[in-house]
């Protein structure tokens, strides 16, 4: 009569069992490695293919480049090609590697043509490489091919031999990734053959570098880069076999690379140095930003700039530090103390001498405060950077309003001198005109208004007050000394004025992100449960960063749902939903604003405290804007502690569950030893007067009759028994609610009265209930149900006849029901253990598995009651149930209306 | 399976239960069409047209709660659902979606044979209602609007009244709350206290011991009955 559980076939379970397996396993990666295009990676790469697949391996081609070359193409022959995906843009239509189709497809090993490539705008990610990585953590094998000026850290290397800048790169963590790197080689001469035979394709925008780049000694130096990088691969796997096989270590590893990453554009060349000087040390490496707190935050480009140049020194493996200090020298030195790094790489400065005697040189001063530290200075880019455009600051876009206001100032400052000269004779106005600039400066907070000013004045000055007036004319040089001290203030000042405006903006942003940071940590202190975690941190996300956000929470491992959201109710679209899921499923960003499906408006951060994604954040800026570096480090450090307090609340509901699964097996182990017994004697009855009936032997008709009574009974018994397990295991389990009803007592003790009859036959029941109670907010089932057990308790361990009394009564704002006996009582100390789960009282025989009592305290704590037993001084036992009384509602009503003739009851 | 007595439609998909039933009426002259699933008792009902049906909720191939809405469609044969304890919920939608009565299992011969007797003697009685109903002490004159308790005169309030031949009318059988609600109260009722209020009034002038009543009794979670005969 119970339906079919819902449970996974055996070979459901194993294909997903072995589907984790393959995922968890490391999925191999091969790359074939060669200096320039034309070597023949990608022939190679299919000669191996086939070779795989005649061994029988499922080997699928993804994305390869044949360029038309017939000797490649015919490789390519009879091997599975997996369909492009076709993205319209612009009105083209670009066809692309199909990754979900990779992904559904799951060969063995995908080949995968041009790791460096990029891919078509509306794909998943915008780089080939991430594919790659997404491919391999799903366990699918990938083979690619690689140049090597595509190696990010090799790129500026290759642009210094080559001329040509190379702008595809991949992170070289991707190819330290490779578990294998093939390197595929031929003679520069054999290239150039094969250049001029038209054998090597080049795409157009390629041709007109052809020259640059297919030169004799290019290809030499590109060579001699490839063998050197793969000579540093063998090294590498020469020394991860002696570690792995326990030979002792042949290189400290004691060193550690600290590199100053600023704003300055040379400062990435300076970051791929830092690298291979790493690279080459098997070092760790630090890359660190300093945020000088005494001086006005970056500029935005400037600051675009530096977040570039430390997401390349992450994406080269670094670890990437941002510090605040008053001196960038200092705060650099006290980290690399700290951190005990033995070499500092820094730029050669860029500006012009005189600065370093203003502001002080950094370099000087690292080196000198550098100790044991090795210092090296590395020169910047060989050619000139872009020349810079004026930084475009905020504050220096003066509002017309600005230059009206210094006007306005100015002209008042003239009126006022020309007033105190003529009517009090007061002889040095240009200290009017003093204050009068900085009186424009302090109020305009804007130095282009304030130089106005100053210019204004002097102007005013000269024209009005110096001799010859009302000329622009000079008779006296002096007067050119006080021009100039007064345009020197009026830029003084100004620059002052803006400094400390720029520094107060913030100082008010650090400390508004500051708060957010130290409220949420503290809501979050107070969150019992997800809802809560979710709530606090939608709230304060949603605060300091002023737009959409919602916290999602993965239902099964699969969905994702959202459990807190500001404002409430919003709703992802597809595409977000998507980058969301990814976010999930990978553990890393996505959105807005990075390399990952970046055309969705939303940017989502994983919540993670270690292993698993604990949560995804989702939170969608208005109109175009995107997180900046500052915000995402807010964001994250927001999202670290929430993931910390998701991971504590789920940690504590483990906790309970795990209590309660303790719980429930201390239940079913003690049920196994109590219960078998119980069980088995009434089904022994049971089959024994069954068979007997059977037996045509037995003939008389008393004792068959006796025999039938017994069969009757003791399934009655079995019943009992079975019903007080699945009530005790109900209650146990923690999903019985009471469901209450307003319910007056009599009509429940009658219920109780009226399913013991048979066994109350016999036996007086006094029954007292005062006519004036209340409704009670029961469960009037679960509250029959106690006093059945109560009842039952009471007729089992009494003689036969003796009485039996309920009574009720109302004390302040509770309702007390006593059910008593006249009985031997309950042994003194043992008024706690009869509610234990199976005890029954030592010396009787009676039946039952000792459930009734427990099952009726369960009740009423479930109600917020309580139940407790006593002996009465007359002698016998009183159980004691007490119930909150809640304000009944009203108590009845006539019928609303003449009701209808009721001749039919339903239907 | 023999004469002309009622025909039975059991839909119970266990065998032994349906062995029992078969045997227990069968005895008793009953007789008997068997349907295990859903689909078997969709089929055969119409063919047989019983005059009773006895029906497990607990089907393998679907609801017995829709089963019932369905038959009800087209069938004024008595329903009786057949239910364990702890299903009250279930009980009550079969009784609100039209079945008649309800039997808790386990059950007895003589719970389910007078199940099925105060079920057929309801659906073959005339329009008609019988003027006055007896039970034990309790008289009620219907068409008079008169109560009497061992002969002694009773007064009752007119909703206390409208309750009590509700059940008089439907005596043996049982009524959920929200059946007596809406016949009493109007269809827009919902308070189920306002019925428990009123019955509880009741039992006071009608039962000898309010706290033990042998007449109008509580069925937990479902709702009243008011017994035809008192045993």
């Amino acid at each position: 009569m119970t339906p079919p559980t819902d449970r996974p076939s055996p070979e459901a379970f194993l294909a997903r069992v072995t589907a984790e397996e393959a995922k968890a396993q490391r999925a191999r990666f091969k790359v074939f490695f060669g200096f320039a295009p034309g070597v023949g990676k990608t022939y190679r790469m299919l000669q191996v293919a086939r070779d795989l697949v005649a061994e029988g391996v499922d080997v699928v081609i993804g994305a390869v480049e044949t360029h038309g070359r017939y000797d490649t193409a015919g490789l390519a022959l009879g091997l599975e090609v997996l369909p492009r995906r076709a993205l319209p843009y612009r009105g083209r239509v670009l066809e692309e590697f199909d990754l979900d189709a990779a992904l559904a497809r799951r060969p063995k090993i995908l080949l995968l043509d041009e790791l460096a490539h990029g891919n078509a705008p509306g794909s998943r990610h915008a780089k080939r490489w991430q594919d790659v990585v997404e491919l391999l953590s799903a366990g699918i094998e990938v083979y690619t091919t690689l140049n090597v000026q595509h190696v990010e850290s090799l790129n500026d290397v290759v642009a210094q031999i080559t001329h040509v800048q190379v702008r595809e790169t991949i992170p070289d963590s991707v190819l330290e990734r490779a578990d294998e790197i093939e390197l595929v080689d031929v003679a520069p001469e054999e290239l150039l053959q094969r250049l001029r035979e038209g054998k090597v394709y080049l795409p157009e925008q390629a041709a007109l570098a052809r020259e640059h780049f297919f030169k004799r000694g290019n290809l030499l130096a590109l060579r001699e880069l490839a063998l050197r990088r793969m000579a540093e691969r063998v090294d590498e796997d020469v020394l991860a076999f002696r570690e792995a096989h326990g030979v002792d270590r042949a290189w400290a590893t004691a060193e550690r690379v600290l590199v100053c990453v600023g704003p300055a554009p040379d400062s990435a060349r300076i970051v791929r140095a830092g690298r291979r000087m790493a690279a080459g040390l098997r070092a760790p490496w630090f890359a660190v930003a300093v945020e000088v707190t005494s001086q006005p935050p970056l500029a935005e480009d400037d600051r675009d700039r530096l977040e570039a140049h430390l997401r390349l020194a992450e994406s080269l493996g670094a670890d990437v530090v941002r510090l605040s200090g008053l001196r960038v020298a200092d705060a650099v030195l006290e980290f690399a103390r700290r951190k005990n790094v033995t070499r500092i790489v820094l730029g050669k400065p860029r500006h012009p001498r005189w600065r370093d005697l203003v502001r002080g040189s950094l370099v000087d001063e690292i080196i000198r405060g550098s100790g044991d530290i090795e210092v090296h200075v590395l020169s910047g880019s060989a050619e000139e950077p872009p020349p810079r455009a004026a930084p475009a600051r905020p504050g220096e876009r003066a509002p017309a309003r600005a230059y009206a206001r210094a006007t306005a100032i100015i002209a008042a400052t003239t009126g006022l001198a020309q007033a105190a000269r003529a009517l009090f004779h007061v002889p040095d106005v240009e200290m009017l005109f003093l204050l009068g600039v900085m009186v424009a400066a302090l109020t305009t907070g804007d130095r282009r208004a304030s130089v106005l000013a100053a210019a204004l004045a002097v102007v005013c000055y000269d024209f009005f007050f110096v001799p010859p007036a009302y000329t622009l004319g000079v008779s006296d040089a002096r007067y050119l000394l006080t021009f100039a001290m007064m345009l020197g203030i009026g830029v003084v000042i100004g620059t002052l004025t803006l400094r400390l405006r720029e520094q107060q903006r913030a100082a008010v942003a650090r400390e508004r992100r500051t708060s957010a940071v130290y409220a949420l940590s503290r809501e979050l202190a107070a969150a019992v449960d997800a809802p809560g975690v979710g709530a606090a941190c939608v709230r304060a996300v949603a605060e300091a960063f002023d737009c959409e956000v919602a916290l999602l929470l993965p239902k099964d491992r699969e969905t994702l749902e959202p459990i807190a959201a500001a404002p409430p109710g919003l709703s992802l679209g597809a595409g977000e939903q998507a980058v969301a899921q990814w976010v999930l499923e990978h553990g890393r960003p996505a959105g807005r604003g990075t390399d990952t499906l970046p055309a969705e408006p939303i940017f989502c951060l994983p919540l993670r405290t270690f292993g698993d994604v604990l949560a995804v954040l989702a939170l969608r800026p208005p109109g175009e804007r995107r997180l900046t570096g500052e915000q995402r480090d807010v964001l994250e450090s927001l999202g670290r502690h929430a993931a910390v307090a998701l991971d504590r609340v789920r940690l504590a509901e483990e906790a309970r569950r795990a209590a309660l699964r303790a719980k429930a097996e201390e239940l079913r182990s003690a049920l196994l030893s109590s219960v078998s017994h119980d069980l088995r004697t009434p089904l022994a009855a049971i089959t024994g007067a069954g068979t007997l009936l059977l037996d045509e032997g037995v003939a008389e008709p008393a004792l068959r009759r006796e025999l039938a009574t017994t069969v009757v009974e003791e399934a009655e018994r079995l019943e009992r028994l079975v019903s007080n397990l699945l009530d005790m295991t109900r209650l146990e389990s923690g999903v019985v609610e009471p469901k209450r009803e307003w319910v007056p007592l009599v009509e429940v003790v009658g219920a109780a009265m009226n399913r013991l009859d048979r066994a109350l036959v016999g036996r007086p029941v006094a029954i007292a209930i005062p006519d004036d109670l209340p409704l009670l907010s029961i469960d009037p089932i679960l509250i029959q149900q106690l006093l059945v057990n109560l009842l039952e308790n009471a007729t089992k361990y009494t003689p036969p006849g003796s009485e039996i009394s309920v009574r009720a009564a109302r004390e302040g704002g509770t309702l007390v029901v006593d059910v008593a006996d006249r009985g031997p009582g309950i042994p003194p100390g043992e008024e706690e253990r009869v509610f234990e789960r199976f005890h029954r009282a030592a010396r009787t025989g009676v039946g039952g598995v000792g459930l009734g009592l427990s099952i009726a305290r369960a009740i009423a704590q479930a109600h917020g009651g309580r139940l407790t037993a006593a002996n009465r001084p007359e002698g016998g036992a009183v159980f004691r149930l007490t119930l909150p009384i809640a304000t009944p509602p009203q108590a009845s009503k006539e019928p609303a209306a003449e009701p209808p003739s009721a001749r039919e009851v339903g239907t | 399976m023999t004469g002309a007595g009622p025909l039975v439609l059991v839909v119970e998909d266990e065998l032994p239960v349906r062995r029992f039933l078969r045997a227990a009426l069968a005895g008793h002259g009953y007789r008997v069409v068997e349907a295990g699933t859903v689909a078997d008792a969709e089929h055969l009902a119409p063919s047989h047209n019983p005059d009773v049906y006895l029906l497990d909720l607990g089907l393998p191939d679907g609801d017995g709660i829709d089963l019932t809405r369905r038959l009800r469609e087209w069938s004024r044969a008595p329903i009786i659902v057949l239910s364990a304890r702890g299903r009250e919920e279930d009980k009550v939608n079969a009784l609100d979606a039209g079945a008649d009565d309800y039997l808790t299992k386990p059950f007895g011969v003589n719970e389910l044979l007078a199940r099925l007797r105060v079920a057929l003697r309801h659906a073959q009685a005339s329009p008609e209602q019988p003027p006055v109903f007896e039970a034990g002490p309790l008289r009620i004159d219907l068409a008079r609007r008169e109560v009497t308790v061992n002969g002694a005169e009773v007064r009752l309030t007119p909703t206390e009244y409208r309750v009590l031949a509700l059940l008089a009318r439907h005596a043996g059988k049982v009524l959920t709350h929200r059946q007596i609600l809406r016949e009493v109260w109007g269809p827009n009722a919902t308070e189920a206290h306002y019925v428990r209020v009123q019955v509880a009034e009741l039992r006071k002038k009608i039962e000898a011991d309010a706290a033990r009543p042998r007449l109008l009794v509580t069925e937990p979670g479902v709702g009243y009955r008011l017994r035809d005969r008192l045993d």
